[in-house]
Order: C-alpha cells, then structure tokens, then sequence
C-alpha cells in the first residue's frame, strides 16, 4: 500500500471537513468504548490478565527465534507448508506462485491487516486473479476502492446510507426496487452474494492472530464465520502471518484470548476462534487439500534490538484507536497508512521510515490513553516520543519550529530567569486579558487562536501561587 | 541465505542470542513441556456443575443462542423436531458420521429427513456434537473430522450443537485438556473451532445484525449427566 503519510496534515483537515465521517465516527464512544469498559466490569482479573499477557509476550520476543523454529518444525508434521518472506515482495511472490501453482481464478480472503501491508490483492488481481474480501467491512472498503479505516472495523468510516448506495451500484443483478432500508437487509444481501464466492473459490486465504509454538497450529478470530468459509471451502489455504504472532502454548493463547474480545468490541469472547493444524487428512470429508503459513518479517525483526521491541506485543485489538481522541476526529484514512491510531503512529514510523511518517508521533495530545486500555501494556506515547526524538535528530522539523524549541530549552534551563519571565508574562497577559478572559488573537500564537481563544491567565503563574500556598496565606 | 536463514539471524542479532544457545533452548522446551497454566477467573473456580452449566447457559442466551437441556440422549429427536418447528424451519438435517448422532432413535420422528456427510450449499439445518464446552464464556469446542465436518458449523442457516454436561469444563485451560486426552498430548486436529453464538456483523453503521456468513441461529442441546444433578 502506498502510503500517503507524508500529507498527514492535508488528509486531516480533509477529515475534519468530512460530514459523512464525522457522523459514522461519533457512534465511538457510545458503541466500541462503553462496550468495553462493560466487558472490563465483569471481569475482576481483567487487569491481572494484562500483566500476565504482557509477561507472554515479553518471554516469547525474547526467544522468538527458537519459538519459531518449534512453531515451524510442528507445523510441518502436521502436514503445512511453511514459507519466510523477509520482505513484502517476497510475501507476494510466494502467495502468487502458490496461487498460479494451482490455477486459481477466485481467490477469497478473511481479514488480514498484513495483506494490506503487503499490497497483496493489487497483485493477485494484475495477474488475472478475482479477489474478493469477505469479511463485511473489509468488502465494503474494496467495493469502494478504498482501504480499512480501522483494524478490527475496517467500514467504521461508512454510513449505512453509504453502503446501500454501493450495493445498489453494484449488484445490478438483483431487483432494482428492493428494500434495503434495514441493515439486516444489507447483510443478507452480502451474504448472499459473497455465499457464491465462498463455494467457487480456489483459493482461501486469511490472516492469522497467533501462531502456536506447541502444536503448530494458526489461529484467528471473528465474528461473522468468513474466516472459516474461507479456509474450509477453498482447495488451498494460505495463512499470512507477521513473527510476532507467536505464543508458546495454548495455555499462553488462552490468557491472550481473555483479553483480546474484550478489548476489542466488549464481548466476551468473539464469536468464532479457529485453531488449524495442517492440511485436510485422510479421513476428512472436508477443509482445504494444502495449507500454507507464509511467515513474514517486513522490518520487524530489526525492531527487536530497539525500544520498539515492546510493540511487537501488539495484538491488534484497536482498543487505543478507539479511546483515541485524535482518531475520533478524523479516522484512519488520515493516518495514511496501513494502521491507524496511536499503534499507528508508533508501528508506522519504524516500517516504513520515520521521514516519511514523520507527522504521525506528532498527531498525539500523550492524553494516554492508548496505554491505558492496551491490553498488552505497550507504552505508546514513550515509544511515540522516540520517534520524535529521531525526527529531530534527522532535521525534520522546519528551521522556525527549531529555533523555537531551542529557545524554550535555553529559558527552560535557566530557572530564575524563567520564573521571572513566567511571572512577568502572567502579569501582563492577566492585566491585558481581565476585561475578556481570553485574546481572539496573540502574537506568536497564530496558530491557536486561529481555532480558539486563548484563555487569559489569572495573573499569577503556579509556583507563585503554590509558594503562598504553601505559606498558608489565604488566596 | 535463505529468507529462512536471514529472519532468523536478524532476530537472533536484535536479541543478542547465539544460535544453538542450549540453555535458551531448554527454557523454550520446558516452558512447551510445562503447559503452565496462568489466572483462571473466579467466575468458574470451585463451582458445581449446575453452577457451569447456568454460567454457560446465561453467556449463551446473552448471544441469542436457544439452549435446551435433556435428561438423556434419547429425547434428542423430539427436542429438535420441536425446535424446527417452533422456528418454523424445514424438517431436513445434515449430520456428519458421528455415531452417537446418528444412532438416536430417529424413527420417532418420521417426518424428519437426515442426510449424512460434509455440509452442501443448499442445506438448512447442521446438526453437530460439540468435544467440549467452557462455561467461563458459553463457548463450544468443536474438534473437526468425519464425526463432525467443519462445513456444517458455518454453511447451514441453522446450527444445532449436542454437548455432553459431562463434558462442560469450567475455562478454556480445561477444554485443551479434554482435546489433549482424546488427540494426544501435542496434537490438534484439523481444526478446532471455538463457537460462542451465532454469526453475527457490526459492520454496517455499528448496528449488530445476526447471521453475517454462518449460521443465523443456533441451538444447543445440553444432555444432563445423571451423576451430577
């Protein structure tokens, strides 16, 4: 996928502007949020589970490279074939071949954040191959042409309104004066037009959430079922994970899955999560006659080395996009990349180089949020202001902007200076601002008053009315 | 080098591991050995099997399964003509090889009609057995094979489950247990399919709508185990 980070800005107030999206985005907190705080509720260890998950992943990262060759040599007794891609390309590559291998004209896929990633349906499809995503949400993003919006729900930026128009476009085989005003009508109708791809396709392929050290096995979770029409009614599965997608055991897993649903959408549990170990046996009257696990590093392997380690812990919930305030103004297409929100902005940089994701760290108020309800712990806005610091360190920002900073850093290590400074600037700022209680406009503060007024201060800055505080003189 | 060869070098480099490093290697096979357990929730601790079961009845109902529950095997096929009727569904029933399925006293119920195997497209209703269940969060476990085709958890309209109360285990750590003594102790079968409602979408303006691709309804049928009410 071609990232358009670099016009962060622009795409931004393209959102804010956007009616449509604003309308589809406000239903966050009332919907993702609140049902997760709920889910939280009902569950006493949920905080307990996130130390123990933490601890999961830690102990795998640390011995990756051994969990992937237990994962590798039980996954291929068990009949799978499985594949390293070192690079998106050669994902693609091995996918392709296998694909061309046995002739497949329709090709079927369950959600895979990684095959956007890769840019793996623009592949298949210019070697004559018919894509379809099954996932609701994800068919709705390729009908329009577009990419997810969100990691666990992709459509988030649409309307129902929206998808009927989409359906109406395109399923001109169906009657033109049916009723779509429901959206369970809208479902049905995906359904039954997705049903018939399910059954002719060659080809299946999904994503993965967890490889299983122990057995071999990929597991994935949803809540539709399209996951498992895909890689039941296909000749060939393939299944396309990233290295950090492993757990030792289905003990590990187990505590992971406590977590993940609740985070995610509030369930309890999702709806469907499969375990798949090899290919169709002998003596099975179904599923896929192979099975593929293409095993894809893409950058990750040299973050195990940094402080970014820690995000590799990341199990793809999309619990800090929701909680996010910045992603609840303007959605995940601004972020202009693969994935959204504050994993994003973090995630982002190091695949794909933080010059060109440079505004992506930035797009944070570090409220903290994210950290907060990752259910993995990861420290986002730490690892955020890393990114900041590399940014710097390469001669991002404008010669203003660092000018600038390099002031403030000058005052800032000058603490009597400072205080004089702050004392004076309360003092005026408080005497010119009494009458109003804030400017319509500062110089040096276009940039905020343009959106807002700056609220006057009261006159006297905070150490000085700690000090009288402190003295128990009356305020 | 292959790309084999180069990811895992490039991991070993960012940890600062050699390769063939023995005691690494011992904490990776004792930790797969162990099969260590970690916090199982309270909510299923030291509770009787009628306190499970109620536990796994509510999630369930929670996610608009219907959940019936029987004395013995052999009220099975009444229970389902009943249920198909009352849900006005039609009277055909694809079932896979398991034969604790097939062998109940289906004469009873003349009117309805089994066909046996792997699910078509055209069928309506799917009637498997389910290995285990978890009552922490009403969650079937489904092992695949000639006995139960995985097809028929997805592809019918309608999905009807049998579950031993016997074999309802209080967390997921249990149900592996169940899996490991019947598979062996490293083994899963093809796939083993964690089910906790019906298929379900909120994909559409954030609105839940049942039966996006698998089944829009599902039954269960839970057998009481004498031994334990």
């Amino acid at each position: 996928m071609q990232p358009t980070t670099q016009s962060f800005k622009q795409n931004a107030r393209v959102a804010l502007s956007d009616a449509q999206l604003q309308r589809a985005l406000a239903g966050l907190p009332t919907g993702l949020v609140a049902n997760r705080a709920a889910a939280r509720a009902r569950l006493p260890e949920f905080e307990d589970l996130r130390d123990i998950g933490r601890d999961i992943k830690d102990h795998t990262l640390a011995h990756l490279d051994l969990y992937l060759e237990e994962y590798e040599r039980n996954a291929t007794a068990a009949g799978a074939k499985v594949h390293w891609a070192a690079t998106a390309a050669e994902a693609r590559d091995i996918i392709l071949r296998i694909c061309r291998e046995v002739n497949a004209k329709i090709v079927t896929k369950g959600k895979s954040m990684i095959s956007e990633e890769i840019g793996l349906n623009d592949e298949l499809q210019s070697a004559g191959m018919e894509v379809v995503e099954t996932d609701l949400g994800e068919y709705l993003v390729q009908i329009r042409g577009e990419t997810p919006s969100h990691i666990i729900a992709p459509a988030i930026h649409l309307t129902q309104d929206q998808v009927e128009a989409d359906f109406r476009r395109l399923h001109t085989k169906l009657p033109k004066d049916r009723v779509l005003t429901d959206p369970a009508q809208l479902v049905g109708e995906a359904r039954q037009v997705l049903r018939e791809k399910f059954v002719a396709a060659d080809v299946g392929i999904t994503g993965a959430n967890f490889l299983i050290a122990e057995t071999g096995s990929s597991v994935i979770v949803t809540n539709e079922g399209n996951g498992d029409l895909t890689q039941s009614l296909a000749r060939v599965h393939i299944a396309l994970a990233s290295i950090e997608k492993i757990v030792p055991t289905r003990e590990d897993v187990s505590s992971i899955l406590r977590l993940l649903a609740r985070s995610a959408t509030g369930q309890e549990f999702s709806t469907y999560t499969t375990f798949s170990t090899g290919p169709r046996r002998p003596e099975d009257p179904d599923g896929p006659e192979a099975y593929h696990v293409v095993i894809l590093d893409n950058g990750r392997s040299e973050m195990l080395g940094t402080a970014f380690r820690e995000v590799l812990r990341c199990i793809r919930c999309g619990a800090c996009m929701n909680h996010c305030p910045v992603y609840g103004a303007i959605g995940g297409h601004a972020y202009g990349w693969v994935y959204p929100g504050p994993i994003g902005s973090v995630l982002t940089p190091s695949l794909i180089g933080v010059r060109d994701a440079a505004d992506l760290p930035n797009a944070s108020t570090f409220c903290g949020r994210c950290e907060e309800v990752c259910p993995m712990k990861i420290p986002l806005t730490k690892l955020m202001r890393h990114h900041r610091e590399a940014e710097f360190e390469l001669g991002g920002p404008s010669a203003r902007y660092r000018l600038g900073l390099k002031a403030w850093a000058w005052l800032a290590k000058r603490p009597r200076l400072y205080h004089t400074t702050m004392r004076l600037v309360a003092a005026v700022l408080g005497g010119l601002g009494r009458r109003r209680g804030a400017f319509r406009s500062l110089p040096f503060a276009g940039g905020w008053t343009r959106h807002r007024d700056f609220p006057a201060p009261q006159g006297r800055t905070f150490q000085q009315l700690w000090a009288e505080h402190k003295a128990g003189a009356p305020r | 080098m292959t790309s084999r060869d180069l990811i895992l070098s490039k991991i070993r480099a960012g940890l600062g591991a050699k390769a063939n490093d023995a005691e690494r290697q011992a904490i990776v096979q004792n930790r797969i050995a162990a099969k260590a357990r970690h916090l199982i929730p309270a909510r299923v601790t030291n509770r009787t099997p009628g306190e499970l079961l109620a536990l796994f009845r509510g999630f369930l109902e929670r996610e608009s399964a219907t959940v019936l529950e029987l004395d013995s095997k052999q009220e099975i096929p009444s229970a389902i003509a009943n249920y198909l009727r009352s849900n006005n569904l039609g009277a055909r029933i694809r079932v896979g090889g398991d034969p604790t399925l097939t062998q109940l006293p289906w004469g009873s119920e003349p009117h309805l009609e089994m066909l046996l195997g792997r699910a078509q497209p055209s069928d309506e209703v799917g009637l498997t057995q389910a290995a285990a269940a978890v009552a922490e969060t009403g969650t079937l476990v489904m092992a695949s094979g000639p006995d139960n085709p995985v097809t028929l958890n997805y592809l019918p309209e309608t999905h009807i489950v049998v579950v031993e109360q016997r074999n309802l285990v209080p967390a997921y750590e249990d149900a592996w247990d169940v899996i490991r003594q019947r598979f062996g102790p490293q083994s899963m079968p093809r796939t083993v399919n964690l089910i906790s409602g019906p298929s379900r979408t909120g994909d559409i303006g954030g609105r839940l709508v049942m039966g996006a691709h698998g089944p829009r309804r599902m039954c269960v049928i839970v057998v009481r185990d004498p031994a334990t009410s």
